[in-house]
């Protein structure tokens, strides 16, 4: 056991230029017949060795523009709309087959939520992480094994040699997800994309998964892009965050002046919703209504039914665009009226 | 039913609505082509714990705690392998049929996933129906009076009744299994991870309500969760449990607080913090590798394979729960083989500093 005073140890610096550009981007998808808008407009880029949360409640489109980013939408059941992704020199949305396996797993790496699902339960996990290894770099069989050992022991898997042998149901849930991080970093990614990789993990799993992450970023200089529903392991996680609601960015900060002063009125109603915010055994101050479906289409401000501050006739009529006052941004018309409470007591 | 007259000398005297005294279950082990034959997984370990009046006792701990087994050996939905369910004193633990289902009327249960808890074919107005008519046998349009008010309490109107569940959000489907728990008129409800899959914004709202329900009618609640920010905000009293047992158990505020258990503080200080830096704990103390098997419990503490403050009699000798300064026990040999700390909770940077 140790301790860690959080931040971390020292990060790496990070780059100027992007490493992952979004631009306009605009994707219908299909889910049952006909096809709605699920992500509308989103702008983002990330450079080498940041660490940026997207985080939104259900159907806010943050796992569909995840799995965009590594060209993961089935292409049969969606549709781009406008807009492109780039990575590095490699246009994700004009990409071939191909090339996206190319870029899969050499520049951009993945982790998901549930580590079983995303295992092969019939082979040994250090086979499966030698089989990444010399699809990518055509090494020898007993070459991708010791390097496969080596990125056990790099995610901090004791007994790294026998667990190698072990079939994914023989490792707990933590262990696995071990095992996916090892298999997601082997060929030294520039970017890991990591989609809710600790909500099926227990709380002190979830910590010993965090401070891993944290010192393989710092190790190897990759950037992370954290998606999350939890809005306290993006602020001890995060360098900058990126809200999510209905398809589109509503709030870009970085993380501290966040959680202190929030922009967007749905952030600061997340932050005082949490009850952790809040004094025990009293009622809590809600966010009322529920998330809106997938592919809602409204003419304004697609938070204007469940906001506290919405003016009608000014709010309600046509889109709102995304006002950019760097490093922060916001899609409000009111914010600058607003003083909105955040997480600071 | 018969009592023996210890417990009903008790019964007048008795603080907890229900309780559970030294509570044992044991699983039949795997019986695969590579296991032992007859090996036992001992789930729940020796837990008493009890619900008082009007009050919810949160249970935490992490997957393979035993804690949901607890839940279910309360309501009788498992048979316990040792000990005692006391209901209102009575004991309850052999009850079968007739008498069971009386004691069922008083506790009823909400489950995490609204998605899987109800059934799809039937209406809401059916869902809600069904254990009101079973337990309470309502006669003529009594039944539908009673389905309409159960449906207002909740938060949902009677016009909810003709839908199915489909046709509603997570959030309305979690009111409409709360409902179905709220029809029989319990005296207890156990809420297990009720609040674990739903969205943040929902969340808060559903916690509202049971904190609603249990003052509108004085609720006994057993809120079983991983979720400490959510345990901390509904419980008046809090257990943790770690292995099958229960380590620590006191009022909310002295447990969260000044745990006096290190697994307490280790699971604490794990839980992130939605705050600014400047405004989060600083020390996180970082366990290391996982709980043991429970099919091949240890000796002595469970928590002694990954205790920073372990010392000399932990491996072997199981502690004893000894009263807390502040209220509460907590079963640690630092409270007593020592004595290091003899009833006081831990002291701050305790853990950071004894290891490293």
């Amino acid at each position: 056991m140790t301790t860690t005073a959080t931040p971390g140890i020292e990060a790496p610096p990070i780059g100027r230029q992007p490493l992952l550009r979004v631009e306009d981007f605009s994707l219908d998808l299909a889910p049952s017949g006909e096809f709605v808008p699920v992500l509308s407009d989103i702008n983002l880029s990330v450079r080498s060795g940041e660490v940026v949360g997207l985080v939104g409640e259900s159907g806010s489109g943050k796992s569909t523009l995840a799995l965009s980013l590594i060209g993961l939408v089935p292409k049969k059941i969606s549709k781009l709309r406008s807009g492109r992704i780039t990575l590095g020199d490699t246009e994700i949305t004009a990409g071939s087959r191909r090339a996206l396996q190319s870029v899969r797993g050499s520049k951009v790496g993945m982790i998901f939520q549930e580590p079983m699902t995303a295992l092969d339960p019939a082979y040994r996990v250090g086979d499966q992480v030698a089989e990444a290894i010399r699809r990518h770099t055509g090494v020898s069989r007993a070459e991708a094994r010791r390097q496969a050992i080596e990125n056990f022991k790099l995610v901090e898997m004791s007994d790294a040699e026998r667990r190698a042998d072990a079939y994914p149901h023989e490792l707990s849930g933590g262990l696995r997800q071990r095992v996916c991080i090892a298999l997601a970093i082997s060929c030294r990614p520039q970017l890991l994309i990591a989609d809710e990789p600790t909500t099926a993990l227990d709380v002190t799993t979830q910590a010993q998964i965090l401070d891993l992450l944290r010192r393989l970023r710092d190790e190897l200089g990759m950037a992370i892009i954290l998606i999350s529903h939890d809005l306290a392991v993006i602020a001890e996680f995060c360098d900058r965050v990126m809200v999510m609601y209905a398809g589109q960015i509503v709030e870009e900060s970085p993380i501290d002046p966040f959680f202190i002063q929030p922009r967007h009125p749905y952030s600061s109603a997340l932050l005082q919703s949490l009850p952790e915010n809040q004094p025990p055994l009293q009622t809590l101050t809600v966010l009322p209504g529920s998330p809106p479906p997938l592919g809602l289409q409204v003419p304004g401000c697609r938070f204007a039914a469940r906001c506290a501050h919405v003016q009608h006739g000014r709010c309600d009529v046509t889109p709102i665009d995304l006002t950019s006052r760097p490093p922060r941004a916001f899609r409000c018309v009111r914010a600058n009226e607003l003083s909105l409470p955040g997480a600071a007591r | 039913m018969t009592t023996t007259p210890a417990v009903e000398a008790e019964t007048a005297t008795s603080e907890f609505v229900l309780e559970g005294r030294n509570l044992v279950k044991e699983f039949a082990g795997r019986s695969g082509l590579f296991s032992r034959k007859g090996s036992r997984v001992r789930a729940v370990d020796g837990v008493t714990v009890g619900l008082r009046q009007g009050r919810t006792l949160g249970l935490v701990g992490e997957s393979g705690s035993g804690k949901s087994t607890v839940g279910r050996l309360l309501l009788r939905l498992l048979d316990v392998t040792d000990g005692e369910v006391l209901l209102n004193g009575d004991d309850i633990t052999r009850e079968r049929h007739g008498d069971l289902r009386r004691a069922r009327r008083a506790m009823q249960m909400v489950f995490q996933d609204p998605y899987s808890s109800l059934n799809p074919t039937m209406r809401v107005g059916e869902l809600v129906g069904e254990p009101i008519a079973y337990h309470r046998r309502p006669r003529g349009s009594a039944l539908q009076d009673e389905i309409n008010r159960t449906l207002t309490a909740v938060g949902l109107s009677p016009d909810h009744a003709r839908r199915f569940p489909d046709e509603l959000s997570g959030g309305q489907r979690q009111r409409v299994a709360i409902a179905r728990a709220l029809g029989p008129s319990p005296d207890v409800l156990v809420c297990d991870e009720a609040v674990s899959a739903l969205d943040i914004s929902i969340q808060s709202q559903i916690l509202n309500l049971l904190l609603r329900l249990q003052e509108e009618f004085g609720l006994t609640i057993l809120f079983v969760s991983h979720d400490l920010s959510v345990v901390r905000h509904v419980s008046h009293d809090v257990a943790v449990m770690y292995l099958g047992q229960v380590v620590e158990q006191g009022p909310a505020d002295r447990v969260v607080d000044h745990p006096a258990h290190p697994y307490t503080a280790a699971l604490l200080s794990a839980v992130p913090e939605a705050k600014p830096a400047a405004e989060r704990g600083r020390q996180k103390i970082l366990l290391r590798g996982d709980p043991p098997s429970p099919s091949a419990p240890p000796r002595g503490c469970p928590f002694a394979s990954r205790c920073p403050a372990a010392f000399e009699p932990c491996a072997d000798i199981r502690p004893e729960h000894t009263t807390v300064e502040g209220g509460g026990t907590v079963a640690c040999h630092l409270q007593t083989k020592g004595p290091v700390l003899a009833g006081q909770p831990l002291p701050i940077g305790f853990l950071t500093t004894q290891t490293k």
